[in-house]
Parts: structure tokens; C-alpha cells; sequence
């Protein structure tokens, strides 16, 4: 039997005005970063409900990384505050569960960071890859 | 001592951040014992920021500092470099070990020109 | 269920040099409603895009997935495609395979196995899109600015001009604002009330122009294109139509000593007054606070002595409603207090003023009209110094003053030493300073020829404190170039007091839903490319009520405010961004946790009237959204604990959706 080499499954949410765009950037300039990163574009960090962090991790996600302009610059003045403030109780809620603090993460990002957005999704995935499979929320039912 | 050592223990003891100054020179325009320093209150902040520490520990102007508190209750910026001197002060004298004044060495080091630092401290602690 | 096609772009190289495109189009083929898949070299080009329009007929397709470069770059195109086949336009969603998969990974294996996974994302979203129709309103042609100050008048004569109907709500009796009470203006030294008055009367006589004087705005309902606002004209017992201004009511009013304002209090006006000779409108008002006759019922002078009849004692606070398309907020400043600055002394003796009260006592109209007395015992003074920055930069912490940098007072102050010099050649005048800051056109030569022609002496330093000794003012300040602490004898001393926003603009900001900073400044909707604009849609900012600001630059954001309102009231109705927040009735408990978080007022509450299924009817409270307010942040969906609450465009489901078609 062929051993298959451990790749993390990575969700990335990233607002449409600043992070998507610094994704395009980093495209753009033709930055690596690793394939396991999938984005998923959302108007605001603020769209994002921490439902949808559970249900990635359930659906076998390894780590999820949440992006969004940086304080003060978000498009719709106020709505990465309240990601700040979400993500700190929802962290702290898996925290509890026993799920490592290094799967999830919260990182501003401009439309002018795409150096920034490459590094940190190289950094992300290394540090979510040595901590190997996710398997404490993962939903058995929803493997194939 | 390392200067820059000596720099982070003054800034830790006094609570004051030097950098925050934006050298606008008022605590030197309103310092009443302004004349009798070598170096004055804003000159205090800079070379502190700067590890300068030891002429200030050296320096006559330590004990020139009526410690009135005039320029931290000016300052705009909300440096409070009478904090910053007594800081100093306290350097100054943890390094002299335990050569406490007995009553008698007072009398000789009375100046008749400024008020006592004493006296003016204990003004300063009881009439707020 | 859908019909979806795939279509999948080789952009040229760039999509098809790392990415398998043709096992991309074969692998979504097998996805759940995907009817038809297929790949092209450029599918934004116009055979790409015919291409697309033929498939839709041909499969009859009810939804698009591109995989293509980023929606950034083409998804409008992609949607006119859409429409142009007959589709409703949201009905496109696109893979991003380009900046976010073949320009970032190397390798083909890799790169494809990406792009089939964003694919089939994509196909999963589209499978739960829905036709979005984007809401349109009415706009009503009209537009309100508050406050007549420079920049106020020139919004609204810029509105006017553009043939469109402008109402100016001003709370003091005149417009004019705080330029009015100036003497001269930097850097070319001409008289503020010469450029300033014409423009009053201009708009005072702008067939297209209401001036609303002595009132307030105290309520604001509705969004962009259709606000409704209420205006309390504050009573002035004097009937404006009839009034002629003939100033005979003033003179004869026997209660002569309240201070007047508009001279900052440097001397008395009647109870009975007109602010200044050029007022507009220039009429008569009766200061309820200090009037005999509205105190005491006993006096009657000025009804008397009116030959027009215009007294009426009677009179009421009025409030009127009018709709406005767009409101523009020129508020203005005001200086701050110098209560808290006890080491200036500012209330301990007369001859210590601020800038402002040194602009009246220059004035020609001023209080000593035009000459330089002091206010203490009317002498001319010998000594002048200037102190800056009070109150300005500060600590955040501070309690006395500001953090931010006025910007203004390093010019007014280099012209009041200027012209002070320059009438009173024998004056000594000292101006101590920080900085001297003086980015604008022709600004720093301004303030060189004060230092070189005018023979100001500008020191770098700051004054400690003022004491006053008999006639003098003790300043002890120190020189921190020379090293030396200098006592300077002065006969008066003129503080720049730090600008602080109008106290009224916190009120009104709540009323308008508009964001302010922590200063109380407005905040605009981006700092540098939409710098007249409030987030708020239909709210506009002119002037100082946005931050500190000079006259050239207040005029030139008004004229800029004015063109974006024009822009807005040209157009008929408002096409919104159907991507909006909606909520579910009958999942709403009207918690009103989203309209808390909401940053745009958005969201409202309305009794609703519910039919049970036991045929009974209740009233229910539920949320309701205004589409053509919310701009599609989606942050309510959050803050909603029932889930009613969901975002079109990017619903629940469909993310839900996208995130199980990743970790598949």
C-alpha cells in the first residue's frame, strides 16, 4: 500500500475589499504559497459566522484562517471589530473543546499585502501541517 | 553599568516614556529653579531617551529640582519629567549604599536661596 | 434544480500553462446539476463570450460557473454575458483559477486538482443562487445643507447653480459662519468680509436657494434619495417677511449690556439685535434670555418704535418637514475652551485672549473698530506675545486639550505678527512656537516674510506660564535654541487656541447615522478616495466638520461635496447592490441584535401583523432591511440568533455549501 504524504486541508475566508484582493496580489506577483490553501470569498470578515469555522472543521478540515482589512480600514467601517471580537470567543470556545489555538486564525491583510499573504499562508500551513490531522471535530459520518 | 540598562531601569522606576516628548520646551519655560540647573527639565527627557544618564547622575541640577511638579502638570504630552528626575535622584542616591545624613551634616547643606526640597515635596503632598 | 455550465478559461498560457483545463471542464462535468462543461482560450473575449450565450440557448442553462482569472477582474463582464443571454446576471459565480491557483502553484498535478476543487465550490454555490433584481428608489430633488458657513454657502451655490433646490438650516441668526468674524485671510492678506459678504448676499438672493436662520435640524428619517427631515425654526419674535432691517429696534432697546457673541464677548449688544451690518438674512432677532418684555411682560420699545410692525411676542418655535435627496454637513468648529489652561491665565486677566477675539479687536467692525487696544484698559500695547499650540497636540490622554495638529494657527498666528507689525511698526511681537508648520501654496514665504521683512521674533520654545503683575503680563517661556529661559514683560497675550468640532455635530451625527471619529470629527467613507463622502450613503461632508481645514481647502472640499450631490440628484431613481441583508418575518423574534451592529442605520423595526394557524392574528415586532441603505457587509447575520437574518448573494447555505465542496 502506497503511503500518501500528509497535506492539511486549509479554509481560508477572505473579505472581498482588502485580503481577497491581497490574494490577487500575491497572484499577481506570482508569490508560492501551498495548494492546500482554498479561499473562500466573503463581502466582509464580518460575514463570516463562526458556523461556518465548526462546519469546516466537522467536514475535516485541518485548519481554518480568517482574513479581513486591517483595524480601522474596513470597508464598511466597523465590521472587522466584531470579527475581532467573535473570533476571540469562538476561539476560546475550541480552545475548550481541545482544539489546538494553532488551527485558527485571524490575519489582517490590505489589498497591498500580497508578500504578506503569501508568507503568512506558508506559515499558516506549516504550522497546521505539524500539527497533523484534525480529528477531534471531524464528523465521521460525513467521510467517505 | 551598561547604558542602556541603566536607560530601561530609570524609564521603569519613573513610569515616564520619554519618546512621547515632542520637544516643545515647555516644562523649561515654566521651571522655576530654571536658572540655578546645568541641564534644565527638557534636556532631562532627551538624554535620558538618549542613555545619557551619567552626567545627569553627576550633576548639581538633581538636587536643584524643587520637585514643584510645575512642568508634569503642563506638559501637554504628558511626559511629567519631574518623574523622570526623581528617578534619577533615587539612582543617584541607591548608589551611594547606606551613607544616610545624620541631623547634625544638615545645618552646613542649607542653601539660603531656594527652599528646602523637603519642604516644598511635603507642600506639594498635602495641599492636593 | 439547476442547469449549470462550466466553463473553464485557458487565458492563454497563463491558466493552461499549470492547470489541466480540460480535465478541470471533465471532472466538474460529473458535478451535481452540471449540465455542460467545456473549455476555451479566452472566454472574456467576444467568441469566448458568444460561446457562453449559445451554450445557455442551446442547454437551456440557468446558471454559469467561469473558472476564469479573479472576480475582481471579470465578473461584471461575465454578468453582462449572462444578461445578454436572457439569465439574471447573479446568476454567474466564478473560480477563481488564475491569481489564486495556476500563478501561485508550479506544478500541473497540483494546480489542477486546486482548480477542480474551486470549481466545484463554485458549482455548489450556484446551485443555491437565486435571481437577484437590484431595488431601485426615487431620488428627490432636493438637497439640504446644514450649517452656513463658508462651507455651506458654497456647497449649496454650487448645488443651486446646477439647477437643483438647496436649503440652508443655520442655528445662529445669520449665515456667515466663523469667516464672517475674521479680519483678513492668509496668504494674500484680503479682507475675509470682502470675498466673504458677496457670496451671501449671492445666495441669499439664489432663486434655487432657502436659508432656514436661527433653526436647527432635530430629526432625520429615510436613506439616500429620500430622507425626511424636521427643522425647528427657534421663535426670534421678530416676523422675518416684514422685518426691513432697519436697525431701529436696536438702538432704542433699553437693555444694552448682554454680551455680544459675535464680538466673543469683547463688548455689548441689545436684547434686540442683528449680528452684524451684513448680515443675511438681515433681520432682527430678540434674545428670549436677556429681552424685558418676554421676562417681565413690561417694556414694548421695539414694538413701538417698528415702523414695519414686525415685533410679534408671540411668536412660537415652528417645525417644518421637507424630503431632501442629500444632505451635506458643514458644521463648522469652534475654538476650544481655555478654562482648563490655568498657566495662561486666560481668566485671570482681560489682556490674555484667543486668536479668534485678536481677529475682532484687528477687525474694522470690531469692538474697538480696527485698532489694537487692549481689552483691560484700552492703551495700545507695546508687547505683544503669540503663544501656539494650546491645546493642540496633546497627549491622548490629556484632559485639557486635542491630539491632533489644528493646522490653521501657524499661518493666522504669522499674520497677525505680520500685520500687527506692519500697523504698528513700534510693537515688539515674539511668537513662540514648536513647529511651524506651513505646507500650502505660497504659505511658507508668508511666514518667512513675517520673520525677514516684519521683523517678528519667532522662538522655539514654549511658554510656561503668564502671571499678571499690574498692568503687565509676566511671561516666562524658554528659548530652546539659545538655551535660556526668557521673562518677557507683555502687554498682551494672544493664545492659539486648538479647533475643536461643533458641539451640535455629536447630536446630529446620531441622527444621521454617520460615523464620527473619536474627536467628533465626521468621518468620511475613505480616507483618501471618497474624502467628501460619509459611509453613510446620501451624506456628504464639507468643510471643517471632517477635520481641521483652512479656507482654500474648505472651499474646495465644498465645491467637491457639492459636485458628488449633483451627481446623486441627476439621476432619477438609485439602483441599489442586490447583494443585500434580508430577514425571514417569520423566523424574527426582533431581538434588534442586528441593528446594533448594523453601521448604516440600515435596519429598522415595524409591527407586523401575523396570521396564526389557529386562524387568530398577532402582532409581531420584526426587523426589516432597507435595501437601498445597506451596503451588504453582512454583519447582521451574525449578531442574529434566530437565523433570520441572511445576506443575498453570499446566504448561509451557500457558503455552507462552498465549504463542503472544499473539504470534500
Amino acid at each position: 500500500m502506497q503511503v500518501k504524504e500528509y497535506k492539511p486541508l486549509i479554509v481560508a475566508f477572505c473579505c472581498n475589499w482588502c485580503s481577497y484582493a491581497g490574494a490577487d496580489l500575491a497572484g499577481n506577483n506570482r508569490l508560492n504559497y501551498p495548494a492546500e490553501v482554498k479561499i473562500i470569498r466573503v463581502p466582509c470578515s464580518c460575514r463570516v459566522n463562526p458556523m461556518f469555522i465548526l462546519r469546516a472543521f466537522q467536514r475535516g478540515a485541518d485548519g481554518v484562517i480568517l482574513c479581513g482589512c486591517h483595524p480601522g480600514d474596513c470597508h464598511y467601517t466597523s465590521g472587522n471589530y466584531f470579527t475581532r471580537r467573535r473570533m476571540a470567543m469562538l476561539f476560546s470556545m475550541l480552545d475548550f473543546l481541545g482544539i489546538e489555538r494553532e488551527r485558527t486564525r485571524v490575519e489582517w491583510v490590505s489589498a497591498a499585502e500580497g508578500a504578506k499573504f503569501a508568507a503568512t499562508m506558508t506559515e499558516f500551513a506549516e504550522q497546521v501541517a505539524a500539527l497533523g490531522e484534525n480529528k477531534r471535530l471531524e464528523d465521521l459520518r460525513c467521510k467517505k | 553599568m551598561n547604558k542602556k540598562y541603566l536607560r530601561d531601569d530609570i524609564i521603569r522606576m519613573s513610569g515616564v516614556n520619554p519618546k512621547k516628548c515632542m520637544r516643545c520646551g515647555k516644562c523649561s519655560g515654566t521651571c522655576p529653579a530654571y536658572d540655578e540647573m546645568e541641564y534644565h527639565p527638557h534636556q532631562f527627557v532627551s538624554m535620558v531617551e538618549n542613555g545619557d544618564i551619567e552626567p545627569l547622575l553627576s550633576s548639581d541640577s538633581l538636587y536643584r529640582c524643587l520637585t514643584c511638579f510645575a512642568c508634569a502638570e503642563r506638559c501637554p504630552r504628558g511626559v511629567e519629567p519631574a518623574k523622570l528626575i526623581e528617578a534619577v535622584r533615587l539612582t543617584a542616591i541607591r548608589r551611594q549604599g547606606a551613607n544616610r545624613l545624620t541631623p547634625s551634616d544638615i545645618p552646613a547643606m542649607l542653601d539660603e536661596d531656594i527652599p528646602q526640597q523637603a519642604l516644598v515635596s511635603a507642600f506639594r503632598k498635602y495641599t492636593k | 434544480m439547476q442547469r449549470i455550465g462550466v466553463f473553464v478559461c485557458w487565458c492563454g498560457s497563463n491558466i493552461a500553462g499549470t492547470v489541466d483545463v480540460a480535465a478541470v471542464a471533465d471532472a466538474l462535468k460529473n458535478e451535481p446539476g452540471v449540465v455542460f462543461s467545456t473549455d476555451y482560450q479566452y472566454m472574456c473575449s467576444q467568441a469566448g463570450q458568444d460561446l457562453i450565450v449559445s451554450s445557455v440557448k442551446e442547454y437551456s442553462l440557468t446558471g454559469l460557473v467561469i473558472c476564469s482569472c479573479s472576480p475582481r477582474m471579470h465578473e461584471v463582464t461575465f454578468r453582462k454575458t449572462a444578461a445578454a443571454a436572457g439569465l439574471n446576471p447573479y446568476m454567474v459565480e466564478i473560480a477563481n483559477i488564475r491569481e489564486q491557483c495556476s500563478w501561485v502553484h508550479k506544478e500541473m498535478p497540483i494546480g489542477t486538482e486546486k482548480a477542480i476543487i474551486l470549481g466545484k465550490a463554485a458549482v455548489a454555490k450556484v446551485n443555491l443562487n437565486a435571481p437577484l433584481t437590484p431595488g431601485e428608489s426615487p431620488v428627490t430633488k432636493r438637497a439640504l445643507v446644514i450649517g452656513g458657513g463658508i462651507a455651506g454657502i458654497q456647497t449649496a451655490l454650487d448645488i443651486a447653480d446646477a439647477g437643483f433646490p438647496v436649503d440652508i438650516v443655520e442655528k445662529k441668526p445669520t449665515i456667515g459662519g466663523k469667516m464672517a468674524q475674521l479680519d483678513k485671510t492668509f496668504p494674500t492678506l484680503d479682507c475675509a468680509a470682502c470675498i466673504l459678504t458677496p457670496k451671501m448676499v449671492d445666495v441669499a438672493q439664489h432663486e434655487n436657494v432657502r436659508i432656514f436662520s436661527y433653526s436647527e435640524v432635530t430629526d432625520v428619517k429615510g436613506f439616500i434619495g429620500n430622507f425626511d427631515v424636521t427643522i425647528k425654526k427657534n421663535a426670534r419674535y421678530v416676523n422675518e417677511d416684514i422685518c426691513t432691517g432697519c436697525g431701529d429696534c436696536v438702538t432704542k432697546c433699553p437693555q444694552k449690556k448682554v454680551p455680544n457673541e459675535f464680538n466673543l464677548g469683547m463688548d455689548n449688544r441689545s436684547a434686540i439685535y442683528i449680528p452684524f451690518a451684513q448680515a443675511v438674512p438681515k433681520v432682527a432677532t430678540i434674545d428670549p434670555a436677556h429681552c424685558t418684555m418676554l421676562k417681565t411682560g413690561k417694556c414694548g420699545v421695539c414694538s413701538k418704535v417698528c415702523k414695519a410692525k414686525a415685533i410679534d411676542y408671540t411668536q412660537k418655535d415652528e417645525y417644518i418637514t421637507e424630503k431632501y435627496g442629500a444632505i451635506v454637513v458643514a458644521t463648522g468648529f469652534d475654538p476650544i475652551s481655555m478654562d482648563k489652561f490655568d498657566e495662561f491665565a486666560y481668566s485671570q486677566s482681560p489682556d490674555v485672549i484667543t486668536s479668534l477675539e485678536f481677529e475682532r479687536l484687528t477687525n474694522a467692525a470690531g469692538p474697538t473698530a480696527g485698532k489694537l487696544l487692549r481689552p483691560s484698559d484700552g492703551e495700545h500695547p507695546q508687547k505683544i506675545v503669540f503663544v501656539q499650540c494650546v491645546g493642540s497636540r496633546c497627549d491622548s490622554c490629556s484632559e485639557k486639550g486635542k491630539e491632533y495638529c489644528s493646522k490653521i494657527c501657524c499661518m493666522y498666528t504669522a499674520k497677525h505678527a505680520m500685520l500687527t507689525r506692519d500697523k504698528y511698526p513700534d510693537t515688539e511681537v515674539y511668537v513662540f512656537y514648536i513647529d511651524v508648520r506651513t505646507p500650502g501654496k505660497n504659505f511658507d514665504e508668508f511666514y518667512r516674510r513675517a520673520v525677514e521683512e516684519y521683523g517678528v521674533h519667532y522662538i522655539k520654545g514654549m511658554v510656561g506660564k503668564v502671571t499678571p503683575e499690574g498692568k503687565k503680563l509676566m511671561v516666562r517661556a524658554s528659548d530652546l535654541l539659545d538655551g535660556k529661559q526668557l521673562n518677557i514683560d507683555a502687554d498682551l497675550v494672544v493664545l492659539a487656541a486648538a479647533i475643536e468640532p461643533d458641539k451640535s455635530a455629536r447630536s446630529l451625527a446620531t441622527m444621521l447615522t454617520a460615523s464620527m471619529d473619536t474627536n467628533d470629527f465626521f468621518t468620511e467613507a475613505h480616507p483618501k478616495l471618497r474624502p467628501v463622502e460619509s459611509p453613510t450613503a446620501g451624506v456628504f461632508l464639507s468643510g471643517t466638520c471632517q477635520g481641521p481645514k483652512d479656507i482654500p481647502e474648505t472651499v474646495s472640499q465644498a465645491g467637491a461635496a457639492a459636485a458628488k450631490v449633483i451627481g446623486l440628484l441627476a439621476k432619477d431613481k438609485l439602483k441599489g447592490n442586490p447583494c443585500v441583508a434580508s430577514s425571514d418575518e417569520l423566523m424574527c423574534n426582533g431581538c434588534s441584535s442586528c441593528e446594533k451592529v448594523c453601521p448604516y442605520g440600515a435596519i429598522t423595526y415595524e409591527d407586523k401583523e401575523f396570521r396564526m394557524p389557529d386562524r387568530t392574528t398577532r402582532i409581531r415586532r420584526v426587523a426589516s432591511v432597507n435595501p437601498a441603505v445597506c451596503q451588504g457587509c453582512g454583519c447582521c447575520t451574525v449578531a442574529c440568533p434566530s437565523g433570520a437574518m441572511d445576506l443575498r448573494g453570499f446566504m448561509n447555505e451557500q457558503i455552507m455549501a462552498e465549504v463542503d465542496a472544499i473539504c470534500k
